[in-house]
């Protein structure tokens, strides 16, 4: 249930993003998803890839801070209302979304959730049967 | 230990009428020997004859980094050429470089003084000195070369850079005694924690740390982060290069070897000798030197000295950590500041590296400053405002301790230029 997203620290400046991508690809790792946080001097890549141990690995040796932060993937129907239906649940329980990132692809929609209490979140979550991704399904994209 | 327990631990009585003596001679000696103060003094009236102890020392004429450029490059030496055995010489960041001229004597009284540094380190024959220092123009390199052959250590001249021999043959050789600059220690920690060595692996256990001024919690840093005891070791290429003060195992201020090289306090704008214990500019007269001795030297530096005995036994006295020197002082908006201030305010807060990069810039005419710090690894957030809550941290802290507001920028680990010689901190463009 729980998915490994990695977060790395970069500063504000041109061709660090690509540095990472370069990194990555070279250790033969694939990108399911990502996204950037920033404010002016800095930013935060936050992103799911094939092999999360290995490319931590790789990232340290070129220099990057990076760490694994824990998120929970779900996928939910591609339809008006939908993802608003699950945020009522959290937001009935009390639970707060530190941040998310989402993608739409054909019928259904996977959204990756960075919860205040992520034990919390996933048991209401299962209990209203929403539908959470299984990590390895996450890497696997 | 003790080197030279004489003269270290003489009562203070003997040591002045010692260097009465000394100053007396000194002053005779250049008078006859050096154009230089000749002129200076014939021009304030004075003669030999006048000065007749310490107490005259006042009526002499300071000497300035300028007059060694103006005198560049021999004007000062008291001898012939053929009596000099040793050329040194500072960078020169700005115009000619200084030069400092050696006799044999000079270069023994020089040994005699580190030797002092190294036995109050706890080092002898046993220990095997790795000398990261340059070696070169730079005093630091052969000047520590020497003092530990004089102590009988075993001394690897390994000079500074190439970090992954550094720590091989720190490792392999068994080195005992680090000499390098404190900064450049802190490198080499982070390097030997990369390497994947266990720490037990190595002997290292002491630090001969300067040519930087630093600061107390950097010792703690370079304590905790290498596993070593550390040691401040004060000295300046006009004066002789390292050695012209060290730590005891006390650690509560540096002796400075006065039987050598007389130090005053000064305030650098009155130019008159400020109260005892009293914080000023450092000014050494040479006792004993040969080759080219500088009467009354500003050195820049700041700090007060201390004349009361040392729990060590030594007598010598007592310097305060350099708080900067009155030239690295940044005067912004008005205000002095001193890069020292900011090492410590990064150091103590967990959080960072203790390594900084502050630009001075001037806008619409107002001084600004940027500083850029390196988060620790582990204490990185991938929350943006746990960042910002962590930068504003550190810019309220700066703006109390410095009384200025300060722009921080957060880099990314092992982003800062590391040096391998003496740090590069500050950055002014100013076009004053």
């Amino acid at each position: 249930m729980v998915t490994k997203q990695l977060s790395i620290f970069l500063e504000n400046k041109s061709g660090r993003l690509r540095e990472v991508t370069e990194v990555l690809g070279k250790a033969g790792i694939n990108l399911s998803a990502l996204c950037i946080a920033e404010n002016s001097d800095f930013g935060i890549l936050r992103c799911i890839v094939s092999d999360p141990e290995k490319a931590y690995d790789a990232l340290r040796a070129n220099h990057f801070a990076v760490k694994f932060t824990d998120v929970i993937g779900i996928n939910c129907p591609n339809t008006p209302g939908a993802l608003s239906k699950v945020l009522n649940y959290l937001t009935d329980e009390g639970i707060f979304i530190e941040y998310m990132y989402s993608f739409a692809n054909g019928d259904s929609a996977n959204v990756i959730i960075r919860p205040s209490n992520l034990q919390r979140c996933i048991e209401v979550l299962t209990t209203k049967k929403v539908d959470l991704l299984a990590a390895s399904d996450l890497y696997k994209l | 230990m003790v080197w030279n327990e004489n003269i270290e631990c003489m009562d203070r009585d003997t040591l002045r009428k010692i260097q009465d003596i000394r100053l007396k001679k000194m002053v005779d000696y250049v008078y006859h020997n050096t154009p230089f103060y000749r002129k200076k003094m014939q021009e304030m009236n004075l003669t030999p004859d006048d000065i007749n102890g310490i107490d005259d020392i006042t009526k002499l004429p300071f000497t300035t980094k300028l007059d060694l450029r103006d005198n560049y490059p021999f004007g000062l030496c008291a001898v012939p050429m053929s009596q000099i055995v040793r050329i040194h010489a500072s960078s020169g960041t700005t115009g000619r470089p200084t030069v400092v001229l050696y006799t044999r004597k000079d270069l023994s009284v020089w040994a005699e003084c580190i030797s002092r540094a190294f036995t109050a380190y706890g080092a002898g024959t046993k220990d095997i000195f790795q000398i990261s220092y340059g070696y070169g123009l730079f005093t630091g390199g052969l000047g520590a070369h020497q003092g530990a052959e004089n102590i009988g250590a075993s001394v690897i001249p390994m000079s500074s850079g190439n970090t992954t021999k550094q720590i091989q043959l720190m490792h392999d050789f068994g080195t005992t005694v680090l000499c390098c600059t404190p900064s450049f220690s802190l490198y080499l920690a982070e390097a030997i924690k990369e390497s994947g060595l266990p720490r037990d692996e190595f002997k290292l256990r002491v630090g001969a740390f300067g040519a930087e001024p630093w600061t107390e919690n950097m010792r703690h840093e370079i304590d905790q982060n290498l596993g070593i005891k550390a040691y401040d070791i004060y000295g300046l290429s006009e004066i002789a290069g390292p050695g012209v003060g060290f730590e005891c195992e006390c650690q509560n201020g540096t002796h400075l070897n006065e039987d050598h090289y007389y130090p005053e306090i000064i305030d650098p704008n009155t130019l008159e000798p400020v109260e005892q214990g009293e914080t000023g500019e450092l000014v050494f007269t040479h006792l004993t030197k040969e080759g080219m001795p500088l009467l009354r030297y500003r050195t820049r530096d700041l700090t007060a000295l201390h004349y009361e005995k040392c729990d060590c036994g030594r007598t010598l006295v007592r310097m305060d950590r350099i708080l900067g020197r009155s030239d690295d002082m940044l005067i912004i908006r008005g205000v002095n500041v001193f890069p020292t201030q900011i090492e410590s305010v990064i150091l103590e807060m967990k959080e960072f590296e203790p390594h900084f990069l502050l630009t001075v810039g001037r806008e619409n005419n107002t001084d600004t400053m940027e500083l850029k710090v390196e988060v620790r690894e582990d204490c990185y957030s991938d929350e943006i405002n746990v960042m910002t809550v962590l930068k504003k941290k550190l810019v309220d802290r700066l703006r109390s301790v410095l009384g200025l507001a300060v722009s921080v920028k957060l880099v990314e680990p092992r982003s800062i230029e590391r040096s391998v010689g003496k740090a590069r901190r500050v950055i002014d463009n100013r076009k004053l």
